[in-house]
């Protein structure tokens, strides 16, 4: 889908076009090259590697061991399916607990609703930091527990908003008729308000799953050291400040896949799931972006 | 540091007509009782991991200790400011902060205008969108994942190094723990990261700049440089200071995890910045009540900042992160 020039443009200049491309080549390169890089190097056979001295660009003998290792258990099997747990539970816990307070404040007119958001907005301003939050989880019993990696950032404030400015945008006359009908708040946001929000609820809920699969401070604050109970963004750090045995030799493996494709083939497991939901992103995400700026 | 700054939120203040007659509260509060359960547990989260910590804050003023806790620790009023206040490691943090704030300000901030244009000059649409989808990938890996890509190109036995070796050519410095380079390292870091992400924004403003204006000036003789220069440019004028004045409202408190995974690769007289130094006394060192008087110290700091640069996007006549 090419659109025509408009007539008023001058044709570029044959230097400029050559300008053009190169700087578009060197910009595809610059992201796509690492990333490939990582991903042949975590598919090399030891020769490849060796024959390279390290990361492999072209590879000589392809190989599928990095991953039928990770996948025979080990550290990095363990804590991929602990991520996809976490991401999983995090984001319907997130969800629900938004979808709730997005439309419990979207009701114009409703008792208390702008007291609340103010009350849940000054936490965008001002928080008590770091030592007090691990603190207040350490006094709960969440050190080493998996709901502190969750519940201290269950709910973003922001996403609250962008998605009671959708809801309170949804059709009023629909609402209306469904209340005259006799229908409750809460069967009003199930069948009506919901379904005619899905756009937003796939795009927030998205946001929320990467924010989990991406989050990694707060495993160094509340799990820092069990490493048996590790997600793979903290496995991943391991290996990148300790350089790093640590993925091999507590993985246990018997040397069928060599080190480096091993740890490629970590970065390479990390990045996959962002790959998987990226392209439901990008289609919303210009919206996304601008969301914000609707007025609510 | 850009993540933040695309974020426009209203206040709720003003703005919609009451739809729901206004009777008095306590019939009202029945009548939306649903409503009200319903932010319940967005309000419990909050209250425990938002506002409990913000009270925890008055740990500053005391010598806390993990079994006295907060009610039977001793007061010593001002002692752990005075103390940080005093601290070199304190100041040398702080003015890191500000150093590697300004240059990856500096250096980011015109990266994605750039590529704004150069992207909306392109005639074809699909290849827009193929770069498009390219660019912003990145915006989704998270710190760890970019330091760790960043390290197999430079790092000790990254990708160039390979290169250079194979070549006979001894690696001149190791970019990754180089502390002299470190504001240059994580410059390109977030330029990597975040630049396609930020570009949308620009994207979108120069998407709403009329056609027409082009072809006016093109029909008045004017070049490419010129209409960039007279049209372009000054279309993106609006969005752009307001995108700098919101990312000042975080210059000491951006960047924590990026400094942070990287303090061991190239040490604390490079990579400290304030928050990381909380983090390190409060929490690793155990001195809670000290890292909590500097992490009072940012807080206090960062309302001011945010709330001024608000002021300032105001005055300029824009929306800023709420409504005036």
């Amino acid at each position: 889908m090419t659109t025509i020039r408009p007539a008023w443009q001058e044709r570029p200049r044959p230097a400029t076009q050559g300008t053009k491309t190169g700087a578009l080549t060197v910009i595809l390169l610059v992201i796509l090259f690492p990333l490939y890089t990582i991903v042949v190097t975590s598919f090399s056979t030891q020769a490849s590697i060796n024959q390279a001295g390290g990361m492999v660009i072209w590879p000589h003998g392809l190989s599928v061991a990095a991953y039928t290792d990770v996948a025979s258990g080990g550290v990095v099997g363990r804590a991929l399916l602990i991520s996809l747990g976490i991401t999983a539970v995090g984001t319907c816990f997130s969800m629900i607990i938004t979808i709730l307070a997005a439309y419990g404040m979207s009701r114009s007119g409703s008792f208390g609703h702008r007291t609340i958001l103010w009350i849940m907005m000054i936490t965008m301003f001002f928080n008590g930091g770091i030592i007090p939050l691990f603190l207040v989880v350490s006094a709960l019993g969440g050190y080493d527990q998996y709901w502190a990696l969750i519940a201290p950032s269950a709910v973003s404030v922001f996403n609250v908003i962008v998605m009671r400015s959708f809801f309170a945008g949804t059709a009023q006359d629909l609402i209306d008729s469904a209340r005259i009908d006799g229908a409750g708040d809460w069967r009003i946001l199930w069948k009506i308000v919901l379904p005619t929000s899905r756009a937003v609820t796939a795009v927030i809920a998205l946001f929320y799953a990467v924010g989990y699969w991406n989050s990694w401070f707060n495993i160094m604050l509340f799990m820092p050291s069990d490493s048996s109970k590790w997600p793979l963004q903290m496995v991943l750090y391991d290996y990148l400040t300790q350089n790093s045995q640590m993925v091999s030799a507590a993985a246990g493996f018997q040397g069928a896949a060599p080190t480096l494709a091993l740890q490629m083939a970590v970065v390479t497991i990390t990045i996959i799931p962002v790959l998987i939901v990226y392209p439901f992103v990008q289609k919303h995400f210009t919206k996304g972006v601008l969301l914000g700026a609707v007025k609510g | 540091m850009t993540d933040t700054a695309t974020v426009t939120v209203t206040a709720p203040a003003g703005a919609d007509p009451p739809r729901r007659p206004r009777r008095r509260w306590r019939v009202r509060g029945r009548r939306d009782r649903a409503l009200l359960v319903m932010t319940l547990p967005a309000l419990v989260l909050l209250g425990v991991f938002g506002y409990a910590p913000m009270l925890g804050l008055v740990m500053a003023f005391q010598d806390y200790d993990l079994y006295d806790g907060l009610l039977h620790s001793p007061w010593v009023g001002l002692a752990n400011f005075q103390q940080l206040f005093t601290d070199p490691g304190f100041w040398h943090a702080f003015w890191s902060t500000l150093m590697l704030f300004s240059v990856q300000l500096v250096l980011f901030f015109p990266v994605p205008i750039a590529l704004a244009i150069l992207l909306d000059s392109l005639l074809s649409r699909r290849l827009r969108s193929v770069i498009q989808a390219v660019v912003t990938l990145p915006h989704f890996f998270s710190f760890v994942l970019v330091v760790t890509i960043f390290n197999e190109v430079f790092g000790g036995a990254g990708v160039l190094d390979t290169f250079l070796r194979s070549h006979g050519i001894a690696s001149p410095f190791d970019f990754m723990t180089n502390p002299g380079t470190f504001r240059f390292l994580v410059s390109s870091q977030l330029i990597w990261k975040e630049a396609g992400w930020s570009m949308i924004v620009y994207l979108a403003a120069l998407a709403a700049i009329s056609p027409a204006l082009h072809e006016a000036a093109a029909v008045d003789g004017a070049g490419y440089w010129r209409r960039l220069r007279y049209i372009t440019l000054p279309g993106l004028t609006g969005i752009t200071v307001l995108l700098l004045i919101l990312n000042l409202g975080y210059a000491l408190t951006f960047g924590f995890e990026q400094m942070l995974i990287q303090l061991p690769a190239v040490g604390s007289g490079a990579a400290q910045v304030i928050t990381t130094f909380s983090f390190e006394n409060g929490i690793v060192a155990g001195n809670y009540s000290y890292g909590a008087a500097a992490g009072l110290f940012l807080g206090i700091t960062s309302v001011v900042l945010i709330l001024g640069a608000n002021k300032i996007a105001h005055l300029f006549g824009e929306d800023g992160l709420y409504r005036k």
